[in-house]
């Protein structure tokens, strides 16, 4: 407690300054991929290569997860992002939180990440704007949402050149089924009274099953009521093998591969 | 001063809540849940019939209780009418059972430098002894209090959390004792199980799970692996009054993937420990994984019952391990009496007749990664199995899951991870999950419940003929003990990881599980 109002606001400045200097230390240091040694970097780069590979390439590439092999990352724009992101994931997405790290661990993998981005860029062949009319006359839109504008039926497709690399990109055209995310699962229901319900999984657990059909409508079923469940083979998504190829392949690839996000 | 001093001494004969002696005969008074299995033997099992597989489908919620923001692990006790639980991070709660209305909480914060290295901020549940509530710590603690007000009563340190060390099984209060063992497997810990005086907190014992220079099983280190072997303690035990034995699991050697440095069986690792619970001193031990490298704790509840084994009657410890082996032992002198695989495992070609794994070459981590059933976690793992005498069942928690393990070199720092690889589990859809039903006497399979995915949640039996379980996607469920037939469920809204227990309020049963971050209680209408 101040009494002299003269002095008061400068004691309490300096002991702000004071608290600040001795205070607890934080739990996330402020940069420490700018020290890191060699041996962190290698250790980083394992436990990439165990825990991120599957979904990142195992140089970073992409694959069903995003490139990582770029200078600029959407979702980590600096480095206490990319922590942030290994550390707890990326909330709507298929990229987990880890479990059991030490915020060493994480920073290691971060660091190892940043070095990848400084390889050099890839140029895609394929013209983007060509794509995008082969996107409107192939009729994608009425699955596919781009910018809030499309149909809800596949996977919201704004970002997917942040999400998805071009190689996946274009096994997702020409052989959709091997890419299937996990959550457009396609499933057939038939019901004990002879109902058949077809559409993608939305949820399930050990008791109970909802599916969207295509038209769009949710049908919840307790696993009791089903005379079976099975997961198929086949995707809502057509495959594109056979009728695109070359540059058309091409450019539709490059048009998806430019789509950044942007709302 | 005689009246203050009598009616002194009459108050605390009436807080004398939970003598020694309820909790040893805790089978008479099913309307109570005492310890934490229930009872020192382990079963998880109630003796209250009034559920059973013709009204369990009416069971519906009495109330819910919300604890903090993050999700809770804990199995609670009952003892008189009050409900005692820990929460997340650090704390303890009193509840009315009648309404779930908190009667006294305490509830303090973690040092902002604590890492819980290979293990989450939870708390898996307290201990009463007498007039005192008891809780481990994450920063490894060990504190008791009032059980009418919450008032700290002692606060011991049990070890630097710095070092890596914490706490998050829940206490085992005996004659006198609190007994708790440790977590830090994956920080380079040498583990130990501490016996405290249970009215000054006192330490009175300690049994060191690594021996050290000239302590027998030392020579099953090479070099100077000992020192940061690990051999954590991180899950409540049994105890055998009559023998006065205490059976405690021990947990992964260090680093967890890379033995190449610490040559030998390293014991005491994951080995089931017998310890005389006056002096800590070991009676026997069983190892279940010599030389692990899957990380494959034996800190499972080892559940102690009588049986027959072919042909002649024994005192047993029964344990589902996470190696995917049913063991039986005889719980006075550890000899090994069965062993038999109760999920998929791809490591071992079987056991040898002294119980030592026949190991599969190629099953050890490696630079690329081997592929191994069961994963790292196990095909069990702490949350606890039950034991139902009347179906003469013992029911498993099963995770039928593979992973590829890697491993690497890895220097000891304190404070930090200190694995030497990882684990890649396989995608979801190529796991699954199971309420297994074990033959208790040869572990073979009777049912077979299965589940959408590897499960945390633990299970109770009943003697009502009922077995309860949970799900990750939040279901709780009761199933017919003697068919497995699923009798009823409720969608909780919240990750199960935890053991239900029953109880009972103004005369009729209950049953009680965390879900998320809540407490959930149902009855019948």
């Amino acid at each position: 407690m101040f009494h002299d109002p003269a002095h008061g606001c400068c004691l309490t400045v300096a002991a702000l300054l004071i608290a600040a200097a001795c205070g607890a230390p934080s739990r996330q240091p402020a940069d420490p991929i700018a020290a890191m040694t060699p041996a962190d970097l290698a250790h980083g780069r394992r436990l990439f290569e165990s825990q991120c590979a599957d979904c990142h390439g195992a140089t970073g590439e992409g694959g069903r997860g995003a490139n990582l092999a770029v200078p600029h990352l959407k979702y980590a724009p600096d480095n206490a992002a990319l922590f942030r992101v290994i550390m707890s994931g990326i909330d709507g997405t298929e990229m987990p939180a880890v479990r059991g790290f030490a915020d060493r661990d994480v920073w290691h993998v971060a660091g190892y990440v940043r070095t990848l981005g400084r390889t050099a860029a890839v140029t895609l062949p394929g013209n983007a704007r060509r794509g995008e009319k082969l996107y409107a006359s192939l009729q994608c839109a009425s699955c596919h949402t781009i910018n809030a504008q499309g149909g809800t039926l596949g996977p919201d497709l704004t970002g997917v050149g942040v999400r998805r690399n071009a190689m996946f990109l274009r096994d997702c055209l020409v052989d959709p089924a091997k890419t299937l995310p996990e959550n457009f699962v396609m499933i057939r229901a038939r019901t004990l009274n002879g109902r058949e319900v077809r559409g993608i999984r939305v949820n399930e657990d050990t008791f109970t099953i909802q599916i969207k059909s295509l038209d769009g409508q949710f049908s919840s079923f307790r696993k009791t009521a089903l005379a079976s469940l099975d997961k198929l083979q086949e995707t809502p998504m057509p495959s594109y093998r056979g009728r695109l190829f070359g540059p058309n392949l091409d450019d539709l690839v490059a048009y998806l591969a430019s789509l950044r996000g942007g709302l | 001063m005689r009246i203050a001093a009598a009616l002194m001494l009459a108050g605390a004969c009436a807080y004398a809540q939970a003598p020694y002696e309820r909790i040893r005969q805790a089978w008479r008074e099913p309307a109570n849940w005492l310890t934490y299995s229930g009872s020192y033997d382990a079963h998880r099992y109630s003796a209250l019939g009034q559920l059973t597989p013709s009204n369990v489908g009416r069971l519906r919620p009495l109330w819910v209780y919300q604890a903090g923001e993050q999700e809770i692990e804990v199995s609670p006790i009952v003892v008189d009418e009050v409900m005692y639980i820990s929460e997340a991070p650090i704390g303890v709660t009193a509840l009315d059972i009648h309404t779930g209305r908190s009667l006294w909480s305490w509830i303090r914060p973690t040092p902002a430098d604590l890492t819980t290295i290979g293990y989450g901020r939870v708390n898996r549940g307290v201990a009463v002894l007498d007039n005192l509530v008891y809780v481990g710590t994450l920063d490894a603690h060990l504190m008791a209090f009032d059980s009418r007000s919450g008032a700290i009563r002692w606060d011991t340190v049990v070890a630097d959390y710095r070092s890596g060390y914490g706490i998050t099984a829940a206490p085992l209060a005996i004659n006198g004792k609190v007994i708790t063992g440790v977590s830090g497997g994956e920080g380079g810990i040498r583990g130990f199980i501490d016996a405290y005086d249970a009215k000054s907190g006192k330490r009175l014992w300690r049994f060191w799970t690594i021996p050290a220079p000239g302590e027998p099983g030392h020579e099953t280190w090479a070099g100077d692996s000992w020192k940061t072997g690990g051999g954590p303690t991180w899950l409540t035990g049994s105890y055998d009054p009559e023998l006065n034995l205490l059976y405690w699991g021990t947990g992964n050697p260090g680093p967890d993937w890379n033995g190449t440095k610490r040559g030998g069986d390293n014991l005491y690792t994951c080995s089931l420990v017998a310890l005389n619970a006056d002096t800590g001193k070991l009676k026997w031990h069983f190892q279940f994984t010599p030389h692990d490298d899957h990380d494959w704790d034996a800190t499972e509840i080892p559940v102690l019952l009588n049986t027959t084994v072919r042909g002649r009657k024994r005192k047993v410890v029964a344990m589902a391990n996470r190696n995917a082996f049913y063991y039986l032992l005889d719980r006075a002198t550890g000899e090994f009496l069965l062993g038999t695989p109760f999920a998929k495992q791809t490591w071992a070609k079987g056991l040898d007749d002294h119980g030592r794994p026949q190991v599969l070459p190629g099953t050890s981590p490696s630079q690329k990664g081997s592929l191994v059933w069961p994963s790292m976690h196990g095909a069990t793992n702490w949350p606890s199995p039950a034991f139902n005498p009347k179906t003469n069942l013992f029911y498993v928690p099963v995770r039928e899951m593979g992973s590829y393990y890697f491993s690497w070199d890895v220097e000891y720092k304190p404070g930090a991870r200190f694995t030497g690889g990882a684990e890649r589990a396989l995608p979801a859809d190529q796991a699954s999950g199971a309420v297994r039903a074990l033959d208790v006497s040869t572990g073979e399979r009777r049912w077979d419940f299965r589940l959408h995915t590897p499960p945390w949640a633990g299970l109770l039996t009943t003697g009502g003929g009922l077995v309860f379980g949970g799900t990750n996607e939040g279901n709780f469920f009761a199933l017919d003990a003697v068919s497995g037939k699923p009798l009823w469920d409720f969608q909780t809204g919240g990750m199960i990881e935890a053991n239900p227990i029953s109880f009972a309020i103004d005369g009729k049963q209950v049953v009680a599980i965390t879900a998320g971050h809540s407490v959930f209680v149902f009855g019948l209408q």
